[in-house]
């Protein structure tokens, strides 16, 4: 489905990526894990469009996605929850939730997502009229999930979606993702709670220093020692 | 007593068109990032156009706008599509350098041609009605002006229904909050500088309309207008165009007072205070927001 290959990017003389090469299948939940630093951001901006490549191919269903306008991306079923949700926190819920279907394909069925993401987030139903800035960030996070899936993407790919968000509400947005992978949307996730990913994903790939330095099944890089090690903390280790 | 609040009253009428000068200036600068120096001689072009309906064709300067506002909407469309379209590609520190460059150079243009075109000469509309006065008590309010004073409050009116209710008034204001998200929304961010650019210059067209027929116009009005504008959009701050209607007001009422209290030539100066005085205890503006 979407397949990436010696992808190498950088801002200025510091290179971000060095030759990455990473697939996702239809359906599958893939985490990417890794430090700060690693470039799981860079990478995402690869694929949405907003950071421009040195060199490797980024294919989405056989097509070459660097060739596409960045805006015309998630016409391509491809959608993204930026780091820090990126909302629009001057505007109300409901009018972010209606921006994220803005291009044709989503906006023909804007009614049906509109639904299906009040459904997954009772709370934005309620609050739909109250303006972005004014919720608190594990709202913002369901506005900004939310807006991703009003474009009906295939594949859905979020950058550090529990990020400074209240525990019980970083339950409920891992919840949320489980619900929207099992409808059929496959899920890239950068998270740094390791743990949590690791249970959710299928697969992982694992990026230090901008390279690929470990990959396998959800399972088993959890219990894997050098995982364990340097994600997971000392204790978890002697575990 | 009677002079200070007849003053106060004609201050009103003129910030009014402070307020529609600077509501297009915002846009412009709000959405894509750019400083347009040149929107003084978009209004003066706008002036120039009723003139020429007018002189012409006999038009009505108000019913001028019905085709002044289209002109000037195209117009704004062809300057960015040619020069304004290739500013926005720098990053945005190079931006506001650049677009200063194009916009003067841009200005120096536009002045020049309405040279050729008109002459130095002051020129304004006047139309049979254009003695009319409405008197409130000791007060006289020139018909015209009170007229342009609503004329503008509807567009500006109408601007923020554009902005609030309309698809791509929305996307117009995605863009302007975070242009990166808003294109990972499917926004394409290009077209939506090219609509907030030919919106403001109608917005300008249509103010230069007003000027003209109840002030005057002639080439070198341009800067002036350019500088009210820009000392209406930091009072203001970005984002509310109903705000930057009302810091019109204020600008305009502030030169009548600074003018009755130390005499005709402080009132320039006082746009000039409070410009300073603005960026210094509130950089965002009255009704901008802090950056966070």
């Amino acid at each position: 489905m979407l397949e990436l290959r010696g992808l190498e990017a950088g801002y200025g003389d510091v290179p971000a990526l060095s030759g990455v090469t990473l697939q996702v299948g239809a359906g599958e939940i893939v985490a990417l894990l890794g430090p700060n630093g690693a470039g799981k951001s860079t990478l995402l901006g690869c694929v949405s469009g907003l950071v421009r490549p040195r060199a490797g191919t980024i294919s989405w269903e056989g097509e070459n996605l660097l060739a596409i306008a960045p805006h015309l991306i998630v016409e391509r079923g491809l959608a993204v929850v930026p780091e820090g949700r990126r909302l629009f926190g001057s505007m109300t819920v409901e009018d972010n939730l209606e921006l994220g279907a803005f291009s044709p394909r989503a906006r023909a069925a804007r009614r049906e997502s509109l639904e299906r993401v009040f459904a997954l987030f009772p709370d934005l139903r309620t609050r739909r009229r109250q303006v972005v800035r004014a919720l608190s960030g594990g709202q913002q996070q369901m506005v900004a999930v939310g807006r991703a899936l009003m474009a009906s993407p295939r594949l859905l790919m979020l950058d550090e979606p529990s990020l400074g968000i209240a525990p019980q509400l970083v339950r409920a947005i891992l919840d949320a993702l489980v619900e929207i992978n099992r409808a059929g949307v496959a899920i890239l996730l950068v998270e740094q709670n390791v743990r949590a990913a690791l249970t959710l994903a299928h697969r992982a790939y694992i990026l230090e220093g901008g390279r690929v330095v470990g990959e396998g099944a959800g399972a088993d890089l959890l219990g894997d020692p050098h995982v364990r090690r340097a994600y997971l903390g000392p204790l978890a280790a002697g575990a | 007593m009677t002079l200070l609040a007849q003053q106060i009253v004609l201050g009103l009428l003129l910030g009014g068109l402070y307020g529609l000068a600077a509501a297009g200036l915002s846009l412009v600068f709000g959405v894509l990032k750019v400083l347009n120096v040149a929107h003084g001689e978009l209004i003066m072009l706008g002036g120039y156009g009723a003139y020429w309906l007018f002189a012409l064709l006999g038009v009505d300067p108000f019913a001028a706008l019905l085709l002044v506002i289209p002109g000037a909407l195209l117009l704004g469309a062809g300057l960015y599509t040619g020069l304004f379209g290739f500013v926005v590609r720098a990053p945005e520190e190079t931006r506001i350098k650049n677009s200063l460059l194009v916009g003067f150079g841009l200005a120096l243009a536009l002045h020049a041609l309405a040279v050729r075109l008109w002459t130095a000469d002051d020129r304004s509309i006047s139309t049979g009605y254009g003695g009319a006065v409405l008197t409130v008590g000791p007060i006289a309010i020139p018909l015209i002006r009170l007229a342009s004073l609503l004329v503008a409050l509807a567009l500006i009116a109408g601007l923020h229904l554009l902005l609030a209710r309309w698809r791509w008034g929305k996307a117009i204001r995605a863009t302007a909050e975070d242009w990166q998200a808003a294109l990972l929304t499917g926004i394409d961010i290009r077209r939506a500088y090219l609509l907030a650019f030919a919106l403001g210059t109608a917005l300008a067209g249509a103010a230069g309309t007003l000027v003209s027929v109840g002030y005057s116009i002639s080439p070198s009005i341009g800067l002036e207008w350019t500088l009210k504008a820009l000392i209406v959009v930091v009072l203001a701050g970005l984002g509310s165009m109903l705000g930057t209607f009302v810091a019109g007001l204020f600008l305009g009422v502030a030169e009548a007072l600074s003018a009755a209290a130390f005499g005709g030539p402080y009132r320039e100066v006082v746009g000039l205070v409070i410009f300073l005085v603005v960026l210094v205890l509130r950089p965002q503006g009255l009704f901008g927001r802090a950056p966070r």
